[in-house]
């Protein structure tokens, strides 16, 4: 009974999908080289994460416009925070079948756990954007801006002021070091969750101080008046105008430099490939890409995570990629959080 | 009342032929994931969200809770047929429904946790529909220290369930936190236990443990009992829903703790498996055929499945008020609710009411198709157990290979299957407990997390298990269940040396 019950649902699956490949099939323009199975798209990172959302909404833009014949398979990979899912793409060396979408943990992870890979084990397709963070406080708190806070944990004892944030040694508490270089010597107490949704509400619930969340992490609680924006760490504010809650926009809040805490880091969503493909098979992920961002899906799932939408492939990539680890490297060198002999 | 005019306006959404049709698929669906292993709510739903970006997004969260409803019944199919949970809450379904199936009673079993899950569910559903402001408040008091207390509560009212010696209940939990460990350390950021091999990366993943303790382990011992499978008289009663039902009348005071457990879990939002476990273990101490649980209790399959199915339903408005999921199934659904262009969070009530009270409608709804889908096959899944079982162990062996390689689409899953299969034969034979093993396995690693953020919060401070009320009834209540067995065991020596003279 079981077994029959596992044919039939194959059936279905399969008919579905032949389905859409039918679909698919009518409008595309020729390609060099285009996929001859259904593409693995791994996400180095757990379900419902940043990540898993844009690669889940990827799967379904490319599903909704037929921008491909084979159908993409979401898997997520997330051992060993991210390692598991960058490692299976190190071993699929000349699989053009394989893409996955990174975070930060593509230099993160190697460089504090010491697990053997590289970005250059991988073969760079495209940066899709770049995620921003903001530093958020309780709204019933008394600070309005980045100075007031950190003018507070001056103040205050050392280790007063709790950050929460997701992941140890990843990029939320890379910004909390760095943060640190301006309060006078006094640490945070940094305290690790397994997700972001959860720090944000850690932060409404006053269990922790402040927080670095990523702009859709926080958003629905910024809207509904629980959280307060205090300054995005980048060197431009963010160009989305249009209203957020009732009286700001991502536009008004005002960068960290502005606010005299000198702390810039974006978060690199971006596509990279095994090793040993050819030119032809990278150029049509990349057309691809370029295709889902053109889409009006795509800007407005932009727009509604505040992205900082910047495009890039080939070489300038690479030396983006080149620089960000370098950069990594820096930071986690002064925090302490390099494993023995990287 | 405001609630009940948005609640019919909700219905109106939710009954149209179009959505009542995606609703029964979506069950059938979700069944049919629900039993085989390894697929999971989770996984099942995740495969079909992208069917779903074209539907308006009423429809799309209709069909997709209705896979969310259709699997969490389909789970208790297999624990009770073939002692393999689907489902890390269906584990505690297992401990009795199983034994009841080798009886023969596996249509009763089967009856008693489709309707105990429908009325979990049920009740849970009423709760979010008037108490929803207020209640998803609540989560916000949750912090580190308020996870571990709940935790620590499950594990405390598992204390003194084996029969087995104590010492031998201790090493099994021991065991199962050893393995919890393995994997990347949260908290420091460091991996632990994975000595150099990339396969541990990821630890071990709880349905790879449940699969092979519980489904290889309980092939191997009956392959040792000369190829006889028990259930082969498993009668095949057509009346057997009603009578059940009258049955389970008499449990009513059960089922009303166990929607409060189920409820209050949902919600804070500790999730359905310790839901599961703490209401077995709750019911197990209350209940006067306690001493009977494990050999084929139905109250044992009554107390896990209302509590787990109470606690899946509610979970789902921390998801909606507050944009965090309560079970990895709901995680998955969250990401489908941003693509669909909703914010989940404290104004989706206020901004997307006719979202929001279509979806509750469909609860309401997709629960009672769910119910008679699931009953009106009951004969056909206890007559599974009629196929001798030289046909159908093979199939099981497949299946669970198939269903082990599906969590990570990892060979060295199926191997590490086989492996903890050998564990839990050896387990049986040597008559330690594989509850708590599982348990610990489960929530293990989530207690250490939550036990280790509250340190970094307090400096190391132990006090900040008692800062306020709601941590500090809640470790009370904990250390009360802990010490409870040493009591009574206390009492009956004390109270038999006292009688010995006497008599």
């Amino acid at each position: 009974m079981d077994f029959r019950r596992t044919k039939l649902g194959r059936r279905i699956a399969g008919a579905i999908l032949s389905s859409a490949t039918l679909l698919a099939g009518a409008a595309l323009p020729a390609h060099a080289w285009e996929p001859t199975k259904q593409v693995t798209f791994i996400i180095p990172a757990g379900t419902g994460g940043g990540a898993d959302q844009m690669a889940r909404f990827i799967q379904g833009v490319v599903g909704k416009h037929n921008l491909m014949k084979q159908p993409i398979v979401v898997v997520n990979k997330a051992g060993g925070a991210g390692a598991e899912g960058f490692l299976e793409v190190k071993k699929s060396k000349g699989d053009a079948h394989q893409i996955i979408i990174t975070l930060s943990n593509l230099f993160t992870t190697p460089l504090a756990t010491g697990v053997p890979f590289n970005w250059k084990d991988l073969t760079p397709v495209s940066m899709l954007a770049l995620d921003q963070f903001i530093l958020w406080v309780n709204a019933e708190t008394p600070y309005k801006t980045a100075k007031d806070y950190i003018e507070a944990v001056k103040a205050g004892d050392d280790k007063k002021f709790k950050m929460g944030g997701t992941g140890s040694k990843q990029e939320d508490q890379i910004i909390t070091v760095a943060l640190e270089s301006v309060t006078g010597g006094k640490k945070f107490t940094y305290v690790p969750f397994a997700g972001g949704g959860a720090v944000a509400v850690q932060l409404v619930g006053k269990h922790v101080d402040s927080t670095v969340n990523n702009p859709i992490e926080a958003v629905a609680q910024w809207r509904a008046g629980g959280l307060r924006p205090l300054c995005i760490f980048d060197d431009k504010r963010s160009t989305y105008t249009s209203k957020v809650t009732d009286t700001m926009a991502w536009s008004d809040i005002p960068t960290c430099k502005e606010s005299g805490v000198n702390v810039d880091y974006q978060m690199l969503r971006g596509i990279f490939m095994p090793a040993g493909v050819t030119k032809e098979q990278v150029a049509f992920y990349v057309d691809l890409f370029k295709k889902v961002r053109e889409t009006p899906d795509w800007k407005e799932f932009m727009e509604k995570g505040a992205f900082n939408n910047t495009f890039m492939s080939g070489d300038e990539y690479a030396k983006w990629v080149e620089a960000a680890e370098k950069r990594h490297h820096g930071l986690m060198k002064e925090a302490g959080f390099l494993a023995a002999g990287k | 009342m405001e609630e009940i005019a948005s609640l019919m306006q909700g219905f109106g959404v939710a009954l149209t032929p179009y959505n009542l049709a995606l609703m029964f698929i979506g069950i059938v669906l979700g069944v049919i994931i629900g039993v085989l292993p390894g697929l999971g709510g989770a996984n099942g739903v995740a495969i079909l969200l992208p069917l779903t970006f074209t539907m308006p997004p009423t429809s799309a969260i209709i069909m997709l809770s209705c896979i969310y409803w259709g699997a969490l019944f389909g789970g208790a199919i297999t624990s009770i047929l073939f002692n393999i949970p689907g489902e890390p809450w269906s584990v505690a379904t297992t401990f009795d429904g199983h034994p009841m199936a080798r009886k023969g009673n596996a249509d009763e079993a089967l009856t008693a946790a489709f309707t105990s899950s429908f009325v979990g569910a049920f009740v849970a559903v009423v709760v979010i529909t008037f108490l929803a402001p207020i209640i998803a408040r609540f989560a916000l008091k949750f912090g580190p220290a308020e996870f571990f207390s709940v935790f620590f509560l499950t594990f405390a009212s598992f204390v003194g369930m084996g029969r087995g010696s104590a010492s031998k209940t201790i090493a099994a939990m021991a065991l199962g936190f050893a393995l919890a460990a393995v994997g990347m350390d949260g908290v420091t950021g460091q991996l632990r236990m994975t000595f150099g091999y990339d396969q541990l990366l990821g630890g071990f993943d709880f349905l790879i443990a449940v699969i092979g303790l519980f489904g290889i382990g309980e092939i191997l011992s009956s392959m040792e009992d000369g190829l006889k499978f028990h259930g082969s008289e498993a009668k095949l009663r057509l009346s057997v829903v009603l009578t059940t039902w009258k049955k389970l009348l008499a449990y009513w005071k059960t089922s009303i703790r166990s929607c409060i457990i189920g409820c209050w879990m949902g919600i804070t939002p500790g999730g359905a498996t310790p839901a599961s476990f703490m209401s077995y273990g709750i019911a197990k101490r209350m209940s006067p055929r306690g001493d009977n649980f494990g050999k084929g209790e139905i109250e044992g399959v009554v107390a896990p499945e209302t509590a787990a199915h109470a606690a899946g339903t509610s979970a789902l408005l921390p998801m909606l008020t507050l944009g965090i999921p309560g079970s990895p199934t709901a995680a998955v659904l969250l990401g489908g609710l941003l693509i669909w262009g909703l914010q989940p969070g404290p104004l989706l009530f206020v901004e997307q009411k006719e979202f929001v009270w279509g979806l509750i409608a469909s609860m309401y709804l997709g629960n009672i198709v769910g119910l008679i889908v699931v009953l009106t096959c009951v004969p056909m899944f206890a007559a599974i157990l009629r196929i001798p079982f030289s046909i159908i162990a093979p199939v099981i062996l497949v299946i669970c290979a198939i269903g082990a390689y599906t969590v990570n689409n990892n060979m060295f899953d199926v191997w590490m299957m086989l492996v903890f299969g050998v564990i839990g034969y050896v387990f049986n034979k040597l008559q330690y407990p594989l509850a708590p093993l599982v348990l610990a396995i489960v929530l293990g690693d989530k207690a250490e997390e939550a036990f280790r953020q509250s340190m970094l919060l307090s400096q190391g401070s132990l006090s900040i298990f008692w800062a306020n009320p709601l941590v500090a009834s809640i470790m009370s209540l904990g250390l009360v269940m802990v010490l409870w067995p040493l009591a009574s065991a206390i009492k009956t020596r004390f109270g038999q040396a006292r009688s010995a003279p006497a008599a």
